[in-house]
């Protein structure tokens, strides 16, 4: 229960270990989604604390669409190495064949097939039983509603209607051959406790959350920016260098960046307490439909 | 956007310091939950354009107020939920103040989600129960308010909502109040504030309304932003159960968990509470340095100073205030599940990081949620109370659910399923005197088994005349003999010309075959045996008579799966021809039906398969679940 003694991040922090060692200690064959945002970022960090002195006894895996910011890639390989962490990193080659991309496809079946179904395929591979992700309840209406040990059959499936009873801090952790748990620790984290406590431990973060000129064209409303040469430009688009920076991080031609002069985590902190947006504004994949998170869910995405 | 001009530091250390508060809506149907939450995060401030600007065009779409945004939607985040306007699982949902931070779990109101209610409530310190002015009291009112009791809440909060529908009337909100006073004083609740409240257009809920100058107590946020609800666990004694090992290298050895209750610091004198061993802290590690204290809530690694058998699930407590430790202790359960719960059946109790095989021996009494009062019963349904006794395979340590929530409450989980069935709150431990018939058979099945180095079980295979039952439990025993395993085989042939003689092919005297079947399998299962039980048993009734019989978690039921055609083809017997020439009646598969299995633990296509493979995956199986090494 709660402890005045505590402070509310120190609080989180607790909780997040705590569902941690959990999945650590229960499942034969645990994994942790890395998607390289700040979550994902205090996420790690939260499992580096949780087995200090050990090492986090589980690897860790990237889904990799090919189409992410290229500082992303970079970040990626270098907190792998400076934590001395196994990373499996997993592509769905039948997608890169067929030519799947966000452009000629469209973000939906992007989405569909090099995100969701290339875990499904990297979930299967590896036969992992247990699955973290760095989802926060506040992002969105559907996941406010989902358990910290979030129960997928042996199709990947989350069925909203009949979740687990979640009692206390008494997680089931059991599952049949095939069927999986996907854990989320940060369930209680809001947007800016991510922040806090991301300055509070002074966390690295990629250097696309901090404000700077970056080449820009306008498309459907959101600022999208040319991180290489494979964004085909629209008649009249001419990428236009701004001050600006991200909030959410994901595949580039699906994220919008917004105008801000941050240059430091305190200024990213401030400038949140003036947002008048949420940061998942900025994902084009979410605005697809009515309940398209929810849809997603169901067909195994995180 | 530009960075605003604030004092950030200043601000940051306000919000580390804000005190923090968990709580729930709950009630009935309609009552109004969501739309008092959605009213909450609005009128604090907590939404973002893009969700308001959603939430508009849902209100449109789906709304039930007109052109006027409607709060509930907010909420109600599944998809089917908004389809039908109603509640179905608890959401989650963060405010602040500028003096509080909450979570607060909106919950569903249907009787059919109310173990997601008490999903939501089992991490609460106060519980909001709203009720319609317009309905008063109703049973899910005061369900909800037991439950609420049941999980340890002790701070309520009775919202009267829809004031606005009734005129704002001080008459209808005493008389609401009285009623729910006159139950809730059973219930131990140690705050109980009731407030008329319109969730709808704000009326106290952020700030008293002056369209009710009679009431004069806080408005709503008021109340939630000073109740003092402080669980005081720190002062209690110290309890963490033991979740990981951590041994990195031969020279660390450490104890990782999260601390249940009280503080605890190097030197202080540790028991290993269910071996009684005892030994000293010596260092408590975390990533952030040593600690000299750690206390409720703080997730650690204790180092201890003599070499333990430690393992996960234990726990470690002063040696002046240990846990109870038994095999048996009484406890109030909440059933969940929409198969009810069995006297003797075996479920998996998880309590703490300990999980061991449990039986509820003896349901006391069930609750009457309505009138509170002990009604009589030996089984539970879904969404009832009951108070009775749990026996576990082996000794653990537990505190009384009121001591520690941590320790004392648990989770009965299937073991076929494996869906989480009941919530149990533990009231007292048993000691083995009081129960001796536990105890008092030392050679038991358990002993019996053991001596076989196998669980015991009955494989049920059901099917069609000519599927090929008997084959393959024939294969099944002969490979399980082979590798040293106890059988028996059961089939129509040694049992109706025995034990059976007497009976027929009548609708009651089949139901008495397999009664007789499964009492015997019974019996050869106490006796430590893996029983093969060959039967069409064409009726799904009667083989749930006989996993009753059994129990679940040793009855494995085994669907022989072979279309009618290829059993008629077959037709080992010469059956199916005369039954076709008339000359037999109730004919399963021809004259009567055959019943197949929803739920069979296996399922056996014999269609273009050897008898061989199947049965060897019937092997597969009984080794996957430990019955056979």
């Amino acid at each position: 229960m709660t402890s005045s003694r505590l402070s509310h991040l120190k609080r989180l922090e607790a909780e997040s270990i705590h569902i941690i060692r959990e999945v650590a200690a229960e499942f034969r064959n645990p994994v942790m989604l890395y998607s390289i945002g700040k979550d994902s970022g205090v996420m790690l960090h939260l499992a580096v604390k949780a087995f200090y002195p050990s090492k986090p006894p589980f690897p860790l895996m990237h889904v990799d669409t090919t189409w992410k910011f290229k500082e992303m890639i970079k970040f990626r390989d270098e907190t792998v190495k400076r934590l001395g962490l196994e990373l499996i990193v997993y592509t769905n080659q039948d997608g890169v064949k067929r030519g799947i991309n966000p452009f000629a496809s469209g973000s939906s079946l992007h989405t569909q097939v090099m995100k969701t179904e290339a875990l499904k395929q990297a979930l299967d591979k590896y036969g992992f039983d247990a699955a973290f992700g760095g989802a926060r309840r506040d992002e969105e209406k559907s996941r406010a509603k989902e358990r910290v040990f979030s129960f997928r059959n042996a199709q990947h499936a989350w069925d909203p209607k009949s979740q687990r009873p979640e009692l206390w801090r008494t997680y089931n952790t059991r599952v049949n051959k095939g069927e999986s748990i996907r854990v989320f620790p940060l369930s209680n984290w809001t947007e800016l406790d991510i922040w806090q406590y991301t300055m509070m431990e002074q966390l690295p973060i990629v250097p696309l959350y901090f404000a700077a000129k970056r080449p820009i064209v306008m498309r459907d409303g959101a600022m999208i920016m040319v991180d290489d040469e494979r964004m085909p430009l629209r008649d009249g688009e001419t990428p236009e260098m701004k001050m600006v920076r991200f909030r959410t991080l994901g595949c580039y031609p699906l994220t919008g960046a917004v105008e801000s002069s941050a240059v430091t985590l305190e200024e990213i902190v401030a400038e949140m307490f003036t947002a008048r947006t949420s940061e998942r504004q900025g994902r084009v994949i979410d605005h697809d439909e009515n309940a398209s998170m929810e849809k997603k869910k169901k067909e195994g995405y995180f | 956007m530009t960075a605003p001009q604030i004092d950030l530091k200043a601000y940051l250390a306000e919000q580390e310091n804000k005190s923090f508060l968990r709580f729930l809506t709950c009630g009935s149907v309609d009552d109004g939950k969501s739309t008092l939450i959605g009213r909450l995060l609005y009128d604090s401030k907590m939404l973002f354009e893009d969700h308001l600007s959603a939430l508009e065009k849902d209100s449109k779409k789906f709304g039930t107020d007109g052109d006027n945004i409607d709060f509930a939607l907010l909420v109600d985040g599944l998809e089917a939920e908004r389809e039908q306007g109603i509640t179905i699982d608890v959401a989650y949902r963060f405010f602040a103040t500028d003096k509080r931070k909450f979570i607060v779990a909106d919950t569903p109101g249907h009787e059919q989600y109310t173990r997601n209610m008490a999903t939501g409530a089992s991490n609460s310190d106060l519980a909001v129960v709203l009720i319609d002015a317009r309905k008063g009291v109703l049973t899910q009112s005061k369900r909800h308010s037991y439950i609420a009791s049941l999980l340890g809440i002790r701070h309520v909060v009775l919202a009267v909502n829809k004031i606005d529908l009734v005129g704002f009337s001080e008459e209808i909100f005493d008389d609401i109040v009285k009623d729910y006073l006159s139950f809730a004083q059973q219930l131990g609740f140690k705050t109980l504030l009731s407030i008329p409240i319109s969730a709808r257009y704000g009326d106290n809920v952020i700030a008293r309304s002056p369209r009710m100058p009679w009431y004069d107590g806080p408005a709503l946020l008021d109340h939630l932003n000073t109740v003092d609800v402080d669980t005081a666990v720190a002062g209690k004694p110290f309890r963490m159960p033991v979740q990981w090992v951590n041994r990195p290298n031969l020279d660390f050895r450490g104890f990782s968990g999260t601390i249940s209750a009280g503080h605890v610091k190097p030197g202080d004198a540790v028991v290993v509470a269910a071996s009684g061993r005892t030994t000293k802290v010596t260092r408590i590690v975390t990533m952030d340095g040593e600690l000299d204290d750690a206390v409720a809530g703080e997730a650690v690694t204790i180092c201890l100073a003599d070499e333990v058998d430690i393992s996960r699930g234990d726990v470690l407590a002063p040696a002046s205030a240990r846990p109870e430790v038994s095999d048996q202790f009484s406890a109030h359960i909440l059933w969940m599940a929409e198969e009810e719960m069995l006297p003797g059946r075996q479920y998996l109790l998880k309590v703490g990081a300990k999980t061991v095989p449990a039986t509820v021996t003896e349901l006391k009494h069930k609750d009457d949620v309505n009138t509170f009062e002990h009604l009589a019963g030996k089984t539970l349904a879904l969404n009832e109370v009951g108070y009775g006794n749990v026996s576990l395979s082996m000794p653990i340590a537990f505190d009384p659910y009121a001591e520690n929530r941590d320790t004392g409450g648990f989770i009965l989980i299937d073991r076929f399923t494996n869906g989480t069935v009941a919530a149990g709150m533990i009231d007292f431990g048993l000691r083995r005197a009081t129960n001796v018939h536990w105890q008092a058979l030392d050679v038991n099945k358990n002993a019996r088994a053991g001596l076989k180095t196998q669980k015991p079980a009955v494989l049920w295979f059901t099917g069609l005349s000519g599927s090929g039952k008997s084959t393959i439990a024939n294969l099944v025993e002969k490979a399980l003999f082979a590798d040293g395993r106890h059988t028996y085989i059961l089939d129509g042939d040694n049992v109706r010309h025995g034990l059976n003689r007497d009976l027929g092919f009548t609708d009651a005297d089949r139901v008495e075959n397999i009664r007789r079947v499964g009492e015997t399998s019974k019996l050869f299962v106490d006796a430590g045996l893996i029983v093969l039980v060959s039967f069409i048993s064409p009726f799904r009734s009667e083989r749930r008579m006989a996993r009753e019989l059994v129990g679940a978690a040793e009855f494995i039921e085994i669907f022989v799966d072979t279309p009618i055609e290829v059993c008629m083809q077959r037709d080992p017997k010469g059956l199916y021809e005369k039954a076709r020439a008339g000359e037999i009646k109730n004919f399963t598969g021809i004259s009567s039906p055959y019943e197949e299995p929803e739920h069979a633990e296996i399922t056996v296509k014999t269609q273009g398969r050897t008898a061989d493979a199947c049965a060897a995956e019937i092997v597969a199986y009984l080794r996957g679940q430990g019955f056979v090494p």
